[in-house]
């Protein structure tokens, strides 16, 4: 069943986790260098040049290229199972795989010379060559492609099945793709409009403020990007590994609305100290921000009930005994269930980062790294890995190599990670900047304060490596040197009430209008008169050599 | 419409308090309390700030007993502010301008609100009163380069 898109799913996993082994492993290094262990020089023999060049492989390998191809090959293979039926047409998707594939290798090449150390925001006027941006740039592209595959496929199920209601799987996987497409406009606009001719020499300007505006329209909705996939296996399987059932599947199918509804319309809170933005549209954008943490909400009630049902079928009784009969032995479980207790924190850290002007103390310090490693850094990364503690064994057909050692893997990420994270945190409290060597720093300008926050960061960063280890150790022998065959299915948790889906929450047209008009009243004024005064007036620099 | 459990509707409505009680703090300290976020001030060439007197090396103006200005030019290659050190009686008050002829720098002043960024292009604007003497490092809080982590300088407060 599903042959072809199994190996299309492969594929994608294939890259991702690649781009993670080598981009995950800069982590230590870098938690050694805030520990006053700076191992970089030692490296350069290998042609590593700086912690800054090791940081931006760190940060495009596991933010972009690990989560995109991921993401792009879990929504497209669970859309295909959730309608059960194959992609409508396969070689959109792989035409979208490779021009991914491409854009990677173009993007790689100048990161790996030690030619684009601008890392990951790549904020102009720091000028990569052309070949860097025009390879994020199809690394995007081919996301859109394969989306676009999606897409034929739904449509093919909604010409068999006019009536019907969309599995919330399949529904949820369109709407991440959905919100995707639009929010990378910003980027793509930034890239192809600013970048790119000023980058190829054909004009000798840029205005910065402008480009991060763009930057920043994709930037937060991309953390949705991310997230929604684990959203997607917290409401649609992990209900049914638990034991238990969906507890409110509207309200789970008006989350994923929100979040496309959402999701874009609130960049400015990265720019809430930025000079050139006024304080009305940061002040919206605020507001705009608390709005989308209202579905995370709906989702922590949602998921922890239907937990609660399973853990009740299972045998267990009163207010918190059902907790200890869940299934603490289903490494997949387990390790999306920990991924969900460190995101309550990054939630919490969440609302203080949009929280406009408390956003003061801690802005561009070492506590938004702290945060977002809760985020995109366990959240996303350690749910993704609890998926594949499934999914790999589904799609092979080999046995996860050892259960035992995935359990392991996933309670040592979790203590790393919150030692890591509670380092980062109370460093950025105290002042320590982000993206900065800070074992250097210390001695420059740093207080006495830091000193256990940076040994937590240190300590921590190994702990993280003992995990990943373990975590590739498993991938690697599950999918080449297991000897049992198994067959997976993919969990599909049912609803607990049966009942019919109300049109207004199966109906695209109401919510990509508001989407759009939303985008437009929160965007609109301020990007025109962004654009209409600026200036084009900075040449690029290379500050990393 | 859909069924919501009660437990649930308990949820929301805690959900909603406490984001209209979060909101209204901020609105309240940041539009009457005067804890604002950097607003736009001015545009500049960033080609021509390195030759600007009052940016070039940095400078200190007084304007009245106990206020004054502050103009502060980030630097990437070499990795600096200028002025690198800015001294000032207790009680003042300081408005800084700060701007880049270069990349994109940061500008944080510890034990103050002051937090911005530095933008070629975009001339920075924030204000500060320092009413305990000492030494207040700022640092720079965004990636410039492989000197970053050794761009900083010092308010000091006699």
């Amino acid at each position: 069943m599903l042959a072809a898109e199994k190996k299309l799913a492969s594929w994608h996993i294939f890259v991702a986790l690649a781009a993670l082994a080598l981009g995950a492993s800069f982590g230590p290094l870098q938690a050694l260098e805030h520990m006053g262990i700076n191992v970089y020089p030692a490296l350069q023999s290998v042609g590593l040049q700086s912690y800054y060049q090791g940081l931006t492989l760190h940060g495009i390998l596991n933010a972009l290229v690990w989560t995109t191809f991921f993401i792009t090959g879990f929504l497209g293979y669970a859309t295909a199972k959730s309608l059960n039926r194959p992609l409508a047409n396969i070689t959109v998707s792989w035409v979208g795989f490779w021009l991914m594939v491409v854009g990677l290798v173009m993007a790689a090449v100048p990161l790996l010379l030690n030619l684009a150390t601008v890392l990951y925001t790549f904020y102009p006027p720091m000028q990569a060559p052309w070949y860097f941006y025009l390879g994020l740039t199809l690394v995007v592209v081919g996301s859109w492609v394969s989306g676009v595959g999606m897409y034929m496929t739904y449509w093919a199920w909604r010409k068999d099945n006019p009536k019907e209601t969309t599995p919330l799987i399949a529904l949820a996987s369109l709407i991440t793709m959905v919100l995707w497409q639009i929010c990378t406009l910003g980027v793509a606009a930034e890239i192809l409009a600013l970048i790119l001719p000023w980058s190829l020499g054909l004009v000798q300007g840029i205005d910065p403020q402008l480009a991060r505006t763009f930057f920043w329209f994709t930037g937060h909705p991309l953390v949705y990007f991310w997230l929604l996939p684990a959203y997607i296996s917290w409401y649609g399987m992990i209900p049914e590994q638990a034991g238990g059932k969906l507890f409110s599947e509207p309200l789970a199918r008006l989350s994923f609305w929100l979040f496309l509804l959402l999701s874009t319309p609130l960049g400015f809170h990265h720019q809430y100290v930025d000079p050139g933005v006024p304080e009305g549209w940061k002040f919206l954008h605020a507001v705009l921000t608390y709005a989308v943490f209202f579905p995370s909400m709906l989702t922590a009630f949602n998921v922890i009930a239907s937990m609660e049902i399973g853990g009740k079928a299972r045998g267990g009784k009163g207010l918190v005994g059902w907790i200890f009969h869940l299934p603490w032995n289903e490494p997949s479980f387990v390790t999306q269930v920990l991924a969900m207790i460190l995101f309550a924190f990054g939630g919490a850290g969440g609302l203080i980062n949009a929280s406009y002007n408390v956003n003061l103390v801690i802005h561009n310090t070492a506590w938004v790294p702290g945060h977002f490693h809760l985020t995109v850094g366990t959240a996303v990364t350690l749910s993704f890995m609890g998926i594949l503690y499934w999914w790999l064994p589904h799609l092979t057909g080999n046995k996860l190599w050892s259960s035992k050692m995935a359990l392991w893997q996933a309670w040592i990420w979790f203590v790393g990670m919150g030692i890591f994270s509670n380092g980062m945190h109370r460093l950025g409290l105290d002042g320590a900047p982000r993206r900065t060597m800070l074992g250097v720093a210390m001695e420059n300008y740093g207080n006495e304060t830091w000193t256990i926050p940076l040994i937590m960061v240190g300590v921590g960063g190994q702990i993280l490596l003992i995990s990943g280890i373990l975590f590739f150790t498993n991938m690697v022998m599950t999918a080449y040197f297991s000897k049992e065959k198994v067959v997976v299915e993919m969990p599909v948790a049912k609803p607990y009430h049966a009942g019919a889906t109300p049109v207004w929450l199966n109906n695209w047209q109401p919510w990509l209008a508001g989407t759009i008009v939303l985008i437009l009243i929160a965007y609109g004024p301020m990007l025109f008169q962004l654009i209409s005064q600026a200036q084009f007036t900075s040449p690029g620099f290379v500050v990393w050599k | 419409m859909i069924h919501v459990n009660v437990y649930e509707k308990w949820w929301i409505g805690l959900t909603t308090l406490m984001l209209v009680v979060f909101g209204t703090a901020v609105g309240v300290s940041a539009f009457m309390g005067g804890i604002q976020v950097p607003i736009p001030e001015a545009r500049i060439d960033p080609r021509t700030v390195a030759a600007d007197p009052k940016f070039k090396d940095g400078s200190l103006q007084m304007l009245a007993p106990g206020k004054y200005v502050a103009y502060v030019r980030a630097q990437a290659s070499p990795w600096k502010f200028f002025p690198e050190k800015i001294e000032v009686p207790l009680n003042s008050t300081v408005t800084f301008y700060v701007t880049s002829g270069d990349v994109q720098h940061g500008f944080r002043i510890d034990g103050t609100n002051i937090n911005v960024m530095i933008l070629p292009g975009q001339v920075s604007k924030m204000t500060a009163k320092f009413d305990k003497a000492g030494e207040f490092p700022f640092v720079c809080h965004e990636y410039c380069g492989v000197g970053h982590q050794n761009m900083f300088g010092k308010v000091i407060v006699k």
